[in-house]
C-alpha cells in the first residue's frame, strides 16, 4: 500500500458528523416541528420531560428512517447532483454501516417512544418508518410516477404521532387534517423540484412524473393538488385547531400558492429555461414558508388558548 | 520504540468516540430522568399484572 492510499483511506474515515447526515437533519427538523405542533395543539398537557423525550425519540426514528432510506437508495443518489454529496455516495459511509444504523435506532426509537409516551404512539413511528422505507424506498419510488403522493403519506405523519403522545387516542379529525395537510403539500413541492431539477430523475431512471408523463402533465397536476389543497388548508381554520390567526394566515399563503401554481401552469418549457426556472423555484421557496407558516399559526391558536385568545 | 506522536487517524476516531461516548451517556441520563419523572407523577400506577402476581402469591401462602 502507498502512501497515498494510507491518505486516502483514514481521510474517508466516517466522523460523527457524516452519521448525522446519514439521518437526513433537514427532514429531522420538520419532522421535530411538525411534531411538536400536533402535540401541542391536543386539548391534553404533557409533562415537559415525557414531551421533550417523546419527540427526541421520534426524532431519532425519522433519522433512522433517513439512513435507511440512504442505504437502500444509494445508487440513485449517485447519480443524482442533488444527493450525490451524500455520505454513502461520497464514500464517507459504507452502505452497510447505514443499513446497521438505521435498524438499531429504529428499533431503539420505537420502543423508547412507547415506552416515553404510549404504545400507540411507539406503533405508529414503527409504522411510519416501515412505511417510507418498504412501501415508498423500496417499491413505489421506482415503480410508479406516484411515488411521491403515497410517500408523502410517510412525511404527514409526525403531527398525528404528536398527538398521540399527549391523548394516546387516533380516532379524532384534528391531527389527520394536519396530516391531509402535509399530505397534500407534498407533490406540488417535489413537482416543482423536479421541474427545475431537470435531467437528475431522468438520469436516475426514477418514474417521477416528469419523465413518464412529462412536463406538461407535471404542470398540470401541480395545478390540480394546488387547488385541492388550498381548500383543504383554509377549511382547517373553522376546525378545533384553527382561529382568527390561522384563517389570516391561510388566506394570504393560499392566494399566493395558488397564484405560483398558476403561473407555473401557465408557462412552458421555453418560457422557463429562458429565466432559468425562476418560478418554479420560487414556488418551491414558497412551499417550505407556506408549511411553516400554517403549523406555525396552528400553534399560535393553541398557544394562545390559555390566555383566553386562539381558536374561536 | 516507544509509540510516537498520535497519528491523524487517532485523533479522528477520539472525536468519533468521544462524541458517542456523550451520545450515551446523555441517554442513560435521559432514561434516568424519565424514569423518575414518570415514577413521581401522580397518575402512577404499578401495573395491574404486576399488582394481580403480587396478590395471588400472597393469596397462595395464605391458604397453605
Amino acid at each position: 500500500m502507498t502512501d497515498a492510499t494510507n491518505t486516502q483511506s483514514f481521510e474517508a474515515e466516517p466522523q460523527l458528523g457524516d452519521y448525522y447526515a446519514l439521518m437526513k437533519p433537514r427532514v429531522m427538523q420538520l419532522v421535530v416541528f411538525t411534531a411538536v405542533v400536533g402535540m401541542l395543539a391536543a386539548p391534553v398537557g404533557v409533562n415537559p420531560v415525557v414531551a421533550f423525550a417523546s419527540i427526541l425519540f421520534l426524532a431519532i426514528g425519522a433519522g433512522a428512517s433517513g439512513a435507511l432510506n440512504m442505504w437502500w437508495d444509494a445508487d440513485i443518489d449517485a447519480v443524482m447532483k442533488r444527493t450525490k454529496g451524500r455520505p454513502i455516495p461520497a464514500g464517507k459511509v459504507a452502505p452497510q454501516s447505514a443499513m446497521y444504523l438505521g435498524v438499531a435506532l429504529s428499533g431503539l426509537s420505537v420502543m423508547m417512544l412507547a415506552l416515553s409516551a404510549n404504545l400507540l404512539a411507539g406503533a405508529m413511528l414503527a409504522f411510519t418508518i416501515f412505511f417510507y422505507v418498504v412501501p415508498y424506498s423500496m417499491w413505489l419510488k421506482r415503480s410508479t410516477p406516484q411515488n411521491i403522493v403515497i410517500g408523502g403519506a410517510a412525511g404527514a405523519f409526525p403531527p398525528v404521532i404528536g398527538w398521540i403522545i399527549a391523548t394516546g387516542q387516533i380516532a379524532v379529525l384534528e391531527p389527520w387534517l394536519m396530516f391531509a395537510l402535509i399530505f397534500m403539500w407534498t407533490p406540488p413541492h417535489f413537482w416543482a423540484l423536479a421541474l427545475f431539477m431537470r435531467n437528475d430523475y431522468d438520469d436516475a431512471k426514477v418514474p417521477m412524473l416528469t419523465v413518464t408523463h412529462g412536463r406538461r402533465a407535471t404542470r398540470n397536476h401541480i395545478l390540480g393538488y394546488t387547488v385541492l389543497l388550498v381548500i383543504l388548508a383554509v377549511g382547517t381554520a373553522f376546525t378545533a385547531i384553527g382561529g382568527w390567526i390561522y384563517l389570516a394566515t391561510a388566506l394570504v399563503l393560499n392566494a399566493l400558492f395558488l397564484k405560483g401554481a398558476y403561473d407555473i401552469w401557465q408557462r412552458d418549457e421555453d418560457m422557463s429555461e429562458a429565466d432559468n426556472f425562476a418560478t418554479e423555484r420560487k414556488f418551491f421557496r414558497l412551499s417550505l414558508w407556506y408549511l411553516f407558516a400554517h403549523f406555525g399559526a396552528i400553534l399560535l391558536e393553541a398557544a394562545l388558548k390559555p390566555i383566553g385568545f386562539g381558536g374561536w | 520504540m516507544a509509540i510516537k506522536a498520535e497519528h491523524e487517524i487517532h485523533t479522528r476516531r477520539k472525536s468519533l468516540n468521544v462524541g458517542v461516548g456523550l451520545m450515551l451517556g446523555g441517554f442513560v441520563l435521559l432514561v434516568m430522568v424519565l424514569t423518575f419523572t414518570k415514577i413521581t407523577s401522580t397518575d402512577f400506577q404499578i401495573p395491574a399484572s404486576a399488582a394481580k402476581g403480587v396478590g395471588a402469591q400472597i393469596g397462595t401462602e395464605a391458604t397453605d
